[in-house]
């Protein structure tokens, strides 16, 4: 069983773990004194093989390859897609040029994002959100046009934003990893990319609506949900039902005793801990279809849940802070 | 006079035919090595040659082939790049279109060192013409009995193909180029696995230059220790460059590598000066995507010693005051030259093929044209400079294939060493149409 260190945290792990499973292992320990440690991930999704890799944002800097072989790798490497080796040392948060090279790695996902957060469903449990909040700058260096796509119905449940999309892949993966038929791909290149069900072929399985899920920010979203309800103001509830297709196991978002949208449970990283099937996540919006368990608990990390924006004066301090940081650099 | 080892016969009337090559010593190496050589043997020799891949990047070729996994009873595969998209580049089309049976004859001979079956020629969709020229040539060997069955009347079994792909920059990249032979999209892989374990259909595999296996065929008859003679430290034998740009003879030579970077410039033998009689301002040695050098470190390096045709002299000063040797697309700027407008031009070409991928290169080659556009039409800002070497040095070495480099590395030497140039660019916009364009 290889030994790794990362930030000054041993740990040992089985044989085939990544860097940032091993990262995610010691937080869940408990261990990580009071920081996380664990990387970011846009694109990585545990239950979906072969993704992460592509965003870049779980960058880390291995500082020692292993004992076997102590030199340093040379350029940062994509935490989801490295395995550790025996005496490997890792730094995440320790190293400042690595804290650098994720900033740039999160400005460049947000150039050509829209920031449309006051009038996106994601927003309050968007992952972009929160990494340009801990990693990006307060002001963007962009000033071009960004890119803009029309917004494309995928069957009557989903609405794809492609102007949102980051290209983290992961419906792609669902796409090709859950549902019978690959209807789903890229389009293009460059910046030009565009994820696409080709000719807005509709997605008719009974596991689509997945990819709003795994979606780490807005592109993908429930179209019986769509501008319902800002996600802070509902109230998540464990329910259950007894489905045919899936486990029935999904979590409630109720204003009152209106079930204003269905999800998958997700867990501390953010990720389904089952994939649901549409008739629980689109057609049961009726209380008296579940039975409720009761409250879920939300890791309440986010930018919104921890009351980063609540006060004006401290959002103002938070600015000021990396306004000083951007102006001593340059 | 330097020795010619790949292309010494290209003037030959139909040399591109069988009959000829063979009059002209054509496939001794596939005779000696099958006839007389393990396959080992041949990785050895090749091994003491000490070749170097001429594709850029300059990895050994011997240590490369002695890296393939070799599981029984999996296949194995040798699959030459010949998707020659570096801007700057056109050696192995040259070759390719001059001598093809040179390349097929470096297949054979290969593909039996390393035990593998079936090989691919993936070639780039522009050079379709290229493409039938290779086809007529494995027909012809095919004919006679050098490819097919049993080879030579040995065991030796092995079959050519020749693919066509689309002309993408990315597929140049070894494991792209695997995904879109494979059918696929051509997107790199994320390494490790690296070919040699996981490469084509998932099985081992080498994906080796068209100019690095031609040159097996030279080292199997002369021998590797020979060829080592050849060329300076662990630059050994001979190198194709193709040089444009402002010279008097613009074209693809062979050099011994060690000549003198200015011999390589202003001998007759080559370039034969720049043209009328203009100054040299500066040069990019090894294909676009290289560092861009002006003419008093191109000719000599820090130290003030003279600089040569070697991966080791072009690099030497790292990327402070040296470059690369890359591909050999030796590119000659001459004093009326714009380096911005020229960066301009290289980084819209990286922008265009930046696969899409992972985000640094997506977004940043986008944004790095974006600005050098917005300088060379005059409507640049003073901070622009300062934030063009920002967005490079947050791309390079944070991407999945070395596309990410290869946007970044022009544009920092730009800056880095024609500064000046920016900020005319910058201050005083109302002067920008004087400058020549290049192209």
């Amino acid at each position: 069983m290889p030994k790794v260190t990362i930030d000054g945290h041993t740990i040992e792990v089985p044989d085939g773990t990544t860097i940032l499973q091993a990262a995610r292992m010691i937080m869940d320990k408990g261990e990580g004194n009071g920081e996380n440690i664990a990387p970011p991930t846009m694109c990585y999704y545990s239950k979906l093989k072969t993704s992460g890799g592509y965003c870049r944002t779980c960058i880390v800097k291995v500082s020692k390859g292993s004992e076997k072989d102590p030199r340093p790798m040379p350029k940062p490497v994509a935490s989801c897609r490295t395995n550790v080796m025996d005496g490997m040392e890792v730094q995440n948060i320790t190293s400042p040029e690595l804290l650098e090279a994720r900033k740039g790695v999160v400005e460049f996902l947000l150039i050509n994002h829209p920031l449309d957060c006051p009038i996106c469903d994601q927003a309050g449990e968007c992952h972009l959100q929160d990494l340009g909040y801990e990693h990006g700058l307060a002001k963007t260096r962009y000033d071009f046009k960004r890119r803009t796509f029309n917004l494309i119905d995928i069957g009557p449940y989903i609405k794809l934003h492609m102007t949102r999309c980051i290209m983290c892949f992961r419906c792609i993966k669902v796409a090709d990893q859950l549902t019978n038929h690959r209807y789903q791909g890229m389009l293009f290149r460059g910046d030009a990319s565009e994820i696409s069900t080709y000719i807005e072929k509709a997605i008719d399985n009974d596991f689509s609506g997945n990819v709003i899920d795994v979606c780490p920010v807005g592109a993908l979203t429930d179209r019986t949900f769509r501008f319902k309800s800002r996600v802070w103001f509902t109230k998540p509830m464990d329910a259950h039902r007894n489905c045919t297709k899936c486990s029935g196991k999904v979590a409630l978002w109720l204003k009152d005793n209106e079930v204003l949208r269905v999800t998958s449970r997700k867990d501390k990283w953010g990720e389904a801990e089952e994939w649901i099937c549409n008739e629980c996540r689109f057609e049961k919006k009726d209380i008296k279809d579940w039975v409720i368990e009761g409250p879920r608990h939300i890791d309440r990390h986010s930018v919104i849940s921890a009351n980063h924006y609540e006060s004006l004066a401290q959002l103002k301090l938070d600015i000021g802070k990396q306004q000083k940081q951007l102006n001593g650099k340059s | 006079m330097g020795r010619k080892l790949l292309i010494h016969n290209d003037k030959v009337p139909n040399i591109h035919s069988l009959e000829v090559y063979r009059q002209n010593g054509g496939y001794a190496s596939v005779e000696k090595a099958l006839k007389t050589m393990t396959p080992e043997a041949v990785v050895e020799e090749v091994k003491k040659s000490g070749l170097r891949g001429r594709g850029g990047a300059g990895f050994p070729t011997g240590m490369k082939w002695s890296f393939l996994a070799k599981p029984p009873g999996v296949e194995r595969y040798l699959v030459c790049n010949a998707d020659e998209s570096e801007p700057g580049t056109f050696k192995d089309r040259y070759l390719m279109e001059k001598i093809p049976h040179a390349l097929i004859e470096g297949m054979i001979t290969s593909s039996y060192a390393l035990g593998a079956k079936t090989s691919y020629i993936y070639i780039r969709g522009e050079y379709f013409y290229v493409a039938r020229i290779l086809e007529t040539a494995i027909e012809e060997a095919y004919a006679a009995g050098l490819l097919g069955k049993n080879i030579l009347g040995t065991d030796f079994s092995h079959d050519c193909y020749v693919q066509v792909g689309a002309g993408a920059y990315i597929c140049g990249e070894e494991t792209a180029l695997l995904e879109s032979l494979e059918g696929k999209r051509g997107n790199p892989r994320i390494k490790p696995p690296f070919p040699a374990i996981a490469g084509l259909y998932g099985c081992p595999t080498v994906v080796n230059n068209v100019e690095t296996i031609a040159a097996v065929c030279p080292i199997i008859n002369m021998g590797g220790d020979e060829y080592a003679k050849i060329g300076i430290g662990r630059s050994t034998g001979t190198k194709l460059i193709s040089a444009s740009g402002h010279i008097n003879k613009p074209g693809t030579y062979e050099i011994e590598l060690g000549i003198p970077v200015e011999e390589f410039i202003y001998s007759d033998e080559y370039c034969g000066g720049i043209i009328n009689g203009r100054k040299l301002k500066a040069v990019v040695a090894g294909g676009s995507s290289v560092p861009v050098l002006p003419a008093e470190l191109i000719l000599k390096t820090d130290k003030g010693e003279p600089r040569l045709m070697t991966y080791e002299s072009l690099s030497e000063g790292g990327f402070i005051s040296g470059t690369m040797l890359g591909s050999g697309g030796f590119i000659v700027y001459d004093e009326t030259t714009s380096i911005v407008k020229n960066l301009y031009t290289f980084a819209r070409f990286y922008h265009h093929e930046s696969c899409g991928q992972c985000s640094p290169c997506r977004e940043g080659t986008g944004w790095m044209e974006k600005i050098l556009h917005r300088i060379i039409e005059g409507h640049g800002k003073p901070s622009d400079i300062d934030l063009l070497w920002d967005i490079q040095r947050k791309i390079e070495g944070n991407t999945i294939c070395p596309l990410g480099d290869a946007a970044a590395w022009p544009v920092a030497s730009a800056i880095r060493h024609f500064r000046k140039e920016f900020e005319a660019y910058i201050n005083h916009p109302e002067k920008i149409k004087d400058a020549m364009p290049i192209i």
